[in-house]
């Protein structure tokens, strides 16, 4: 247990090595760059790097003009091109809100970019990291998540995690990841996600738990999961009679 | 075994107990036990309660001895000669003092007693453990694990749905070494990892394949309240449309989280009582 105990604190000193180191080698060019700091906040390990030409580009941010006060500025200030001058002379309160919003301004432009091709990409390569955790569900076999929101607007819901294995939404691990909004990824990204990289849908496990006392299934949980299993099966019927290949990609594991 | 058991207790009763640590208490406190419940030394002092667990576990008598803190009296050559050697702490970066261990080696025979002690406590722990799966199971001890559950003390559901319901530890496996502890959750009837990597090392056979299931049929109002519960679930969705089902990310799991609603499907769930209905 001792032993168990120490390697989780050096894998959080390594951690955290790792994020000082990754700020401190690129600080002899550019000292703060706002999104490379923003994304090197703990808590904030499931955003992206969104492009900053993306961010400035006015297409990509029709009707988001309204979601914080002086918009402009934001965006300057995210892509740090807010010249030294006006943000020495700025009052402290202003600068902290002006902080805020671009925290949420990154936000609800993540969720746009990350459902665009270079976004999808760069999601891929964190949930190939398993950057978003892993299901804990047993017999999703540590199936890596993605993330998802509830609602495409801010204030409503904080983000959960999906499982392409199980298909259902967990809650984050940490409290930090548990905290951030969910419309910073948005409702459409993991199915987004999952259309554009179909070989990343796994074949989904079939295997149930039903709770036993000295071997003998519960009655009414044992009748449950059958009812359940007919469902599954009229499923399978209907999808075989459309074609669907279900012994590849996105069908089912065979009961071991 | 259990004359030996009663002469060895009535040596004890005269002895200062309260000079060192308990066994049970300190194993019980150790960081990553929290699952575990203090099983009253009476369940483990009658025999009924030990049946077979002689076979199962080896240097039974010593750990058992050693989990009743008789291990001073109990003493045979090999002990003697362990207290002559110098047991230091061998959970220094836990700071935990309660365990008697590793045993410093200054020559070649404590090299021998210090595997010997660390066999009867890493056996105590086994005994404990599989005392502890039966305890468990009785009144008092599903009394103890309600309180656990209650305070959350085994965790709460990760799935979103679930609302933060309680869970309870689940061997897969009534021997040891097959199986780590599983979570069942009363809500979606599913099965779990434990979140926190402490737990995820402990044996599943010191809660055993029933703890679930007695724990159900004793508490009777926990599955009333699961059955109140909403029961929502989630479809993915693009732009707010479904997914194709012929579409490799189709829905294929909705089966999963699905509870007969119309008269149709309470019907048909009427159908699979006692076996799986042809489809
Ligand atoms: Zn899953
Ligand atoms: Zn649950």
């Amino acid at each position: 247990m001792a032993e168990q105990n120490s390697m989780e604190t050096r894998a959080l000193s390594e951690r955290d090595i790792d994020m000082t180191n990754e700020l401190g080698s690129d600080s002899s060019e550019d000292v703060d760059m706002w999104i490379e700091i923003f994304l090197g906040r703990k808590g904030h390990e499931y955003f992206c790097e969104v492009d900053p030409e993306y961010i400035t580009d006015r297409f990509n941010l029709i009707n988001l003009q309204k979601s914080v006060a002086k918009f402009s500025q934001v965006v300057q200030y995210i892509v740090d091109n807010l010249d030294e001058d006006t943000l020495e002379n700025m009052p402290r309160q202003r600068l902290e809100q002006l902080e805020k919003d671009a925290r949420k301004f990154y936000g609800l432009i993540h969720a746009r970019y990350i459902i665009t091709v270079k976004g999808l990409q760069k999601m891929y390569s964190k949930y190939k990291d398993a950057d978003f955790g892993r299901c804990l569900r047993v017999y999703c076999n540590f199936q890596p998540l993605l993330p998802v929101g509830l609602h495409d607007a801010p204030g409503y819901e904080c983000v959960k995690l999906y499982c392409p294995s199980c298909e259902d939404l967990y809650n984050p691990k940490s409290s930090r990841h548990a905290s951030i909004d969910g419309a910073y990824f948005g409702t459409t990204f993991p199915g987004m996600f999952l259309q554009a990289y179909p070989e990343l849908t796994p074949k989904h496990p079939v295997k149930r738990y039903v709770p036993k006392i000295f071997g003998f299934e519960l009655h009414k949980q044992a009748q449950l999961a059958r009812w359940q299993e007919v469902q599954r099966l009229k499923l399978v019927k209907n999808l075989e009679e459309k074609n669907v290949n279900l012994s590849k990609n996105g069908g089912y594991k065979a009961l071991e | 075994m259990s004359t030996d058991y009663i002469d060895n207790q009535s040596h004890m009763s005269d002895e200062d107990s309260g000079t060192y640590d308990e066994w049970i208490p300190s194993f019980c406190s150790r960081f990553g036990h929290e699952y575990f419940c203090v099983v009253p030394t009476d369940f483990i002092e009658d025999d009924f309660n030990m049946t077979s667990l002689a076979q199962d576990v080896p240097h039974y008598r010593k750990a058992l001895d050693l989990i009743l803190d008789l291990e001073e009296v109990s003493e045979d050559e090999d002990d003697i000669a362990e207290r002559e050697s110098q047991a230091t702490n061998k959970y220094d970066q836990d700071g935990d003092q309660n365990m008697e261990g590793q045993i410093k080696e200054k020559d070649g025979k404590g090299k021998t007693q210090m595997v010997n002690h660390s066999i009867i406590e890493h056996a105590a722990e086994q005994l404990y453990g599989l005392i502890h799966a039966r305890f468990i199971l009785t009144k008092q001890g599903l009394q103890e694990m309600a309180e656990k559950f209650d305070h959350k003390q085994f965790g709460t559901c990760p799935r979103y749905y679930c609302n933060g319901m309680q869970l309870l530890p689940c061997g897969l496996s009534d021997t040891i070494g097959k199986h780590t502890v599983r979570l069942y959750c009363p809500s979606c009837q599913d099965l779990y990892l434990p979140q926190s990597s402490r737990f995820l090392c402990l044996e599943g056979a010191y809660w055993g394949t029933s703890f679930p299931g007695v724990f159900l049929k004793h508490f009777k109002a926990l599955e009333d309240y699961v059955e109140r519960k909403g029961k929502e679930s989630y479809q993915l969705k693009v732009f707010g449309f479904k997914i194709a089902d012929e579409a490799v990310s189709g829905q294929r799991m909705k089966w999963l989280r699905q509870y007969p609603s119309t008269e149709e499907e309470w019907d048909e769930f009427a159908k699979c009582e006692f076996e799986l209905p042809k489809v």
